[in-house]
């Protein structure tokens, strides 16, 4: 685990380090620190033993033991599986992280900007849509996809593009989030210069605000993609087998009484690794999505 | 009129997601709590069903498997809500005066947050299994290997506490967002104000009573926000971990079955609705506060 996430929490190195009980108490704080790491570690040490391990040795006795033959046999088996729902995630996530940060974009602008009467009231109504809960929609979502696709003549229930759609709306209040506290923090007087300057809305966007927006992008794609891959009710609900991505597929695996412990845990690992990449190298901009979350506007 | 030229534009870019939003948030959620209203219990028939009034609502009390399940969710509430306030805001403490390879320690406790609830509950269903003595795996065997055989138990499938057991893995995963939120709190209480305290004759806790905790209080209602608008909707992780067993069953995976297994949309529409009812009592009055203090950064 690299060191990316720390930036986040300001810095500010103690103002009076080591006061007269400090070095014990320091001591004290590293051993619990330490002792805590072990424990959240244990999952991990479990997921890696295991997928390793032959099925010759699925033995309770041993089941805490590092595995005596070492074999790649269960990843393999997993990644056939998984492989197809793994590709489907990839075709969700990417351009669904792309398009929310695009519309986010727009509005966080907007409700920064360009304000309108009764923008912070559409902003709070849109904020309401962060924590609903989807079950609360999920039914007439269904048959709302059915009827759209029909209308369109597309086939949005069932596939990658009506889950698309339904990770896109209902992320458009966490991604709206996101860039308008970022734009707040863009002077007013630079928006007001263009202006004068006879610079139009969409102008003052394309040459004034998009190009300082990178860090804002960073943060909404990497919030949407993570939450996208992760994502296992809209999956359940919105689409089939064919269109099933990485986490209904490890679901169905790993619930599958025949399954091999160790296939199991190969199968959670590969289907963790995206994010846990996007993790440990962005570590930065995922923190700022999840404070966002926060609203700690 | 040059002031509606003004705001005009900016609300005609933001319109398409007003649009979105009103029709996937408030237009479902109406609609849900529409069908939730009539006697169309069964999906097959084409009938739209009757009304029928708030007849489902306080029918479904009667049932056995949705008292089981509001309890269940009580107890998961409180023993996640609670667990991951205490342990996040403890690794805060432990870190909040600087420590050594701090952002190390933080990319630990962060890190479970970037996987999905699917891949971690494949390995917590393993750590938690029910099975003891000589066939025990998992944290079982884990105890029975260290001679603590007492502190074996039935884990999830202990028909009482088991959903305190399904919190755990819950806890596991969110206390690292919880830490990142106190440990911001923390570092941003001035140093001015804790000095001035120390000089006007605080000793360190009576500053930490007096000046941190206080200032503590926003943080900590974000983090109970957060963490019960989580736990109310929590499925992914019952659904990884037991499958659809009734010893776990929660109100929404009650809904799964009420819609897949029953083909009741009226019923599977009434628990939506009991669970966005849920969430709404608390976080409302929380957006409408935030919404006074102004939404500033």
């Amino acid at each position: 685990m690299t060191a990316h996430v720390a930036e986040e929490a300001p810095r500010t190195a103690p103002a009076t380090p080591a006061r007269e009980k400090g070095r014990a108490g320091t001591w004290v704080r590293l051993v619990l620190l330490l002792l805590f790491v072990l424990v959240f570690l244990i999952p991990v040490y479990v997921l890696l033993v295991t997928s390793f391990k032959p099925l010759s040795e699925a033995d309770p006795a041993q089941a805490w033991n590092l595995p005596k033959v070492w074999t790649t046999e269960a990843w393999r088996v997993a990644w056939e599986k998984l492989e197809p729902g793994i590709v489907n995630s990839f075709l969700l996530a990417v351009p669904g992280s792309l398009i929310s940060a695009a519309l986010g974009s727009l509005n966080g602008y907007v409700l920064s900007k360009w304000r309108f009467p009764g923008a912070d009231v559409l902003f709070t109504l849109f904020l309401f849509g962060m924590f609903i809960p989807y079950q609360g929609v999920m039914i007439p979502l269904v048959q709302l996809m059915v009827d759209m696709g029909d209308a369109l003549g597309v086939q949005l229930y069932g596939g990658i593009p009506g889950l698309v759609l339904a990770h896109v709306v209902y992320g458009i209040p966490i991604c709206t989030l996101i860039f308008r506290n970022y734009y707040v923090t863009i002077p007013d007087e630079l928006i007001e210069a263009s202006r004068v300057d006879g610079a139009g809305m969409l102008r003052t966007l394309w040459s004034i605000v998009l190009p300082v927006s990178g860090p804002a992008f960073a943060v909404v794609i990497i919030w949407q993609f993570t939450s996208m891959w992760n994502d296992f009710l809209f999956a359940v609900f919105l689409t089939g087998p064919t269109s099933w991505p990485a986490t209904v597929m490890l679901n169905n695996i790993a619930g599958a009484v025949t399954t091999p412990y160790s296939q199991q845990m190969a199968a959670a690992i590969l289907a963790s690794i995206p994010t846990m990449v996007v993790y440990v190298l962005l570590g930065r901009f995922f923190m700022r999505g999840l404070m966002a979350g926060a609203l700690k506007g | 009129m040059t002031r509606v030229r003004r705001w005009l534009p900016g609300l005609l870019l933001v319109s398409p997601s007003i649009v979105l939003i009103a029709v996937f948030v408030y237009g479902l959620l109406g609609w849900n709590l529409k069908l939730a209203m009539t006697d169309k219990h069964n999906e097959i028939a084409e009938i739209p069903g009757n009304f029928a009034g708030l007849e489902n609502f306080t029918g479904i009390w009667s049932e056995e498997r949705w008292g089981l399940s509001v309890r269940h969710s009580i107890v998961f509430t409180v023993v996640f809500v609670a667990g991951a306030l205490v342990l996040g805001w403890l690794l805060a403490f432990l870190m909040e005066k600087g420590i050594r390879a701090e952002s190390g320690f933080r990319a630990v406790y962060l890190f479970p947050m970037a996987v999905s609830f699917i891949a971690t509950g494949v390995v917590w269903r393993w750590l938690m299994n029910s099975a003891t003595g000589e066939h025990a795996v998992g944290l079982n065997r884990l105890f029975h290997s260290m001679g603590l055989d007492f502190l074996q138990w039935q884990w999830f499938r202990d028909p009482d506490w088991g959903m305190a057991a399904m919190a755990i893995p819950a806890v596991w995963q969110m206390s690292g967002y919880i830490m990142a939120l106190f440990l911001a709190g923390f570092r941003g209480v001035p140093d001015e104000l804790r000095e001035a305290a120390r000089v006007d004759g605080c000793g360190e806790w009576g500053v930490y009573r007096h000046v941190v905790l206080p200032m503590l209080r926003p943080v900590t209602l974000s983090a109970l926000i957060i963490l019960g608008h989580i736990s109310l909707k929590v499925f992914d992780l019952v659904v990884a971990v037991s499958g659809k067993q009734i010893i776990t069953d929660v109100p929404a995976t009650f809904m799964w079955t009420a819609v897949y297994d029953s083909h009741d949309p009226a019923k599977g529409a009434t628990i939506a609705s009991y669970i966005v009812l849920s969430v709404v009592i608390f976080v409302v009055p929380y957006l409408i506060w935030n919404a006074r203090k102004g939404n500033r950064p």
